[in-house]
């Protein structure tokens, strides 16, 4: 999804790590994790491409991903998806040792909170449901964005609601997952802030494309395109 | 998705007193939940809930040996076992009991296995009078409807829908001050409960070591059926076991905090067999009725026999963001929410209604609210994956299985990938790099139609991250 359609967070990303001296390597090979299929029933062929994941990123030291739900199929469903393959599941499960969504990285890795970024502006952030109830991640990146110079965060009530996106979900189901994206828009709203972040691109594009429907004067922005700002 | 399904979810998202009324309910008792299991208040909350898990998985990889346990404790205590397979054999043993004792009118507790089994329907097919004392129960038998949640049944009707109901139904002039309409269902089930020849409840907890049927209530109509009548029968899943009276420790400060954020619920009823001599109340004969209705079935699944740990004590419905829009009637059995999407396939087949399992954005809300740890979201998947192994054996859904396996194909060869990116952002309409909210119309079907009916879409970049990257 960062790769093609919102490359600039790939970028930011990028800028993040190599300021704080990480050597940041795209190996050309990765495509998905295999997420859309194992959601929607497709075993065998999430199991193709989650192979081809686990080749393509076997040798690298951290993998990094923008997207807390990618980071959880591999960190999360790769065993259960390998169960009767031993020989694949041992390197599925080595490798999720490996993998970290973006900002658990900066703050459990890199052991850092102030980026040095600076961002002028209302900032509520949205909890990707994987991040926050399978991969765990809830302060992180609040911390982060707490201490970004200029950027006033105010959380939203109820804070961890889904966006309604849920991958296939949103098509399959698109009435009810709109519903459920309107009534996250409202306590965006609510919240008097001009840009909402969040650290998944699925979340991201439906509450972008339910704020841009609305004609909401709302952006959204990556937790990566704020922390590169200065 | 069957036509009906969809027909309801669609419904229920157009009624905007509705989508309100489910909405401000269910966040009353999802906020309820979290004042009382707060770290301030229950420190030992997220240990409660491993032994509660715990428990309930050891009874039920012991269950032969514990239902022996419970049946003889039971008949020590004077009182009956009876073994039903399915709703009829229940429905045959509650007819057959009643036409020996003379017995016309039934009082029922709330109980959500007597719904699953559509007992009432069946006992009024025999010509008996079953009647609901359960507030919420009694509203909804009074609407003809099915119980709209485990915890409230009529949770989706206003006071005004009350006031409709039973100007309509007990001929009485119109209230809609809800403690008024409370004091009239109190004196017409009064009566009921004087008049009545037998009560049937359900069981929330049966204790093996004690041979009791535990029951929990607010308004006080479960101990009335439970000891008004001559005859009680208790009708509960074989899953409701618990090894030992300590046990309730822990499954009792669980239950009513999960369902209705109370510490406790007004009335804990332990039951422990009839009325003993020299005591003052309760009913003459006790009879409890361990159901199946397909549990052994769901029992011998090791992945998915999580599913029998649960209390039914809805908490997975109110933190649901699908179930607070869609609500309760567009679940297609008695079951709704999260724990209604794992059940209903699995007893009733994945047939009944095999877009079930994929209602749901997988967000993980159920599981983290669970008092008992059932993995919704991962039995959900698992079902998932099932209902596709049925469709490839069937045939069915060949145009959805072949886009897949054109995406693995796709998405293990990088070239391709990069290729077919670029010519969908070549095709793709831009405007600028605005949000798009239009198509073509020869671009406007299947997901991209369906997408677009509720939003915009990202515009396609100039250029992919990988493409910059190797500018960089």
């Amino acid at each position: 999804m960062v790769d093609q359609l919102m490359p600039q967070v790939g970028i930011a990303m990028a800028d993040v790590l190599e300021r704080l001296g990480y050597r940041v390597d795209f190996p050309e090979e990765q495509t998905c994790c295999g997420q859309p299929a194992f959601n929607s029933g497709y075993r065998a062929e999430a199991r193709t491409v989650a192979r081809h994941f686990i080749d393509t990123f076997e040798q690298s030291e951290a993998v990094v991903v923008p997207s807390g739900s990618c980071a959880s199929m591999v960190v999360h469903h790769y065993a259960e998806l390998f169960q009767k393959e031993p020989a694949t599941l041992s390197r599925a499960e080595s490798l999720a040792k490996r993998v970290w969504e973006f900002s658990e990285f900066l703050t459990r890795v890199a052991g850092v909170e102030d980026v040095g970024a600076r961002f002028e502006d209302v900032v509520t952030y949205h909890d990707g449901c994987h991040s926050l109830r399978e991969m765990g991640i809830r302060e992180g990146p609040r911390r982060l964005l707490a201490r970004v110079r200029g950027l006033d965060l105010r959380e939203m009530q109820p804070a961890e609601e889904c966006c309604g996106f849920g991958g296939t979900f949103s098509v399959k189901f698109a009435e009810l997952s709109g519903a459920m994206a309107r009534t996250r828009i409202e306590a965006i709203l609510r919240t008097g802030a001009r840009t909402v972040v969040s650290a998944d691109p699925s979340c991201l594009m439906q509450i972008q494309g339910v704020l841009s429907r609305a004609g909401a004067p709302v952006r959204t922005l990556h937790l990566a395109e704020v922390l590169a700002s200065r | 998705m069957s036509i009906e399904f969809d027909r309801k979810i669609h419904k229920t998202l157009e009624d905007a007193n509705l989508q309100l009324a489910v909405y401000t309910a269910t966040a009353r008792l999802k906020d309820g939940r979290t004042e009382v299991v707060s770290p301030a208040e229950l420190p030992d909350y997220q240990e409660l809930r491993t032994q509660a898990h715990d428990l309930k998985k050891h009874v039920m990889e012991n269950l032969d040996s514990y239902l022996e346990e419970f049946e003889r404790n039971v008949e020590a205590h004077g009182g009956h076992v009876v073994y039903a397979k399915d709703a009829t054999e229940v429905a045959d043993f509650v007819v057959g009991l009643a036409k020996e004792r003379g017995a016309h009118l039934i009082v029922k507790g709330k109980s959500m296995t007597s719904e699953e089994l559509d007992l009432n329907e069946r006992l009024e097919h025999e010509g008996l009078e079953a009647v609901e004392t359960d507030l919420g129960e009694f509203i909804v038998q009074l609407a003809h409807e099915r119980p709209y949640h485990i915890v409230g049944p009529s949770l989706h009707k206003t006071r005004y829908d009350v006031a409709d109901l039973f100007t309509k139904y007990l001929g009485i002039e119109r209230e809609e001050v809800p403690e008024k309409q409370t004091a009239i269902a109190r004196g017409v089930l009064r009566k009921k409960f004087l008049a009545a020849d037998m009560g049937i409840s359900g069981a929330n907890m049966l204790v093996a070591d004690s041979g009791a049927v535990v029951l929990v209530e607010n308004e006080g109509n479960i101990r009335l059926t439970t000891s008004a009548p001559k005859v009680h029968i208790a009708v509960a899943g074989i899953e409701k076991l618990i090894p030992r009276a300590q046990d309730l420790a822990v499954f009792l400060k669980l239950l009513a905090r999960s369902s209705t954020g109370q510490r406790l619920s007004v009335y804990t009823s332990i039951l422990s067999g009839p009325r003993r001599p020299g005591e003052i109340d309760g009913p003459e004969e006790f009879y409890v009725v361990l159901l199946d209705n397909g549990r052994t079935r769901l029992l011998a699944d090791r992945a998915k026999r999580q599913s029998l740990y649960c209390l039914r004590c809805g908490a997975c419905l109110n933190a649901c963001p699908v179930y607070r829009k869609i609500g309760g009637h567009s679940f297609p059995w008695v079951y709704s929410g999260p724990i209604g999407a794992i059940l209903t396939p699995q007893f009733l087949g994945l047939g009944h209604e095999p877009a079930l399992p994929f209602a749901s954005s997988l967000c993980g809300a159920c599981k983290e609210v669970c008092p008992v740890k059932i993995e919704i979201p991962e039995l959900l998947l698992s079902l998932r994956g099932e209902v596709r192994k049925a469709e490839a054996r069937d045939r069915k859904n060949l145009l959805e299985r072949l886009s897949f396996r054109l995406f693995a194909w796709i998405m293990t060869h990088p070239r391709l990938y990069e290729m077919a990116g670029r010519v969908a952002a070549a095709t793709a309409p831009s405007d600028n790099g605005a949000w798009i909210s239009k198509v073509p119309a020869l671009m406007n079907f299947g997901p991209l139609r369906t997408w677009l009916s509720q939003r915009d879409l990202p515009p396609a970049p100039r250029k992919s991250f990988r493409e910059l990257w190797r500018l960089r």
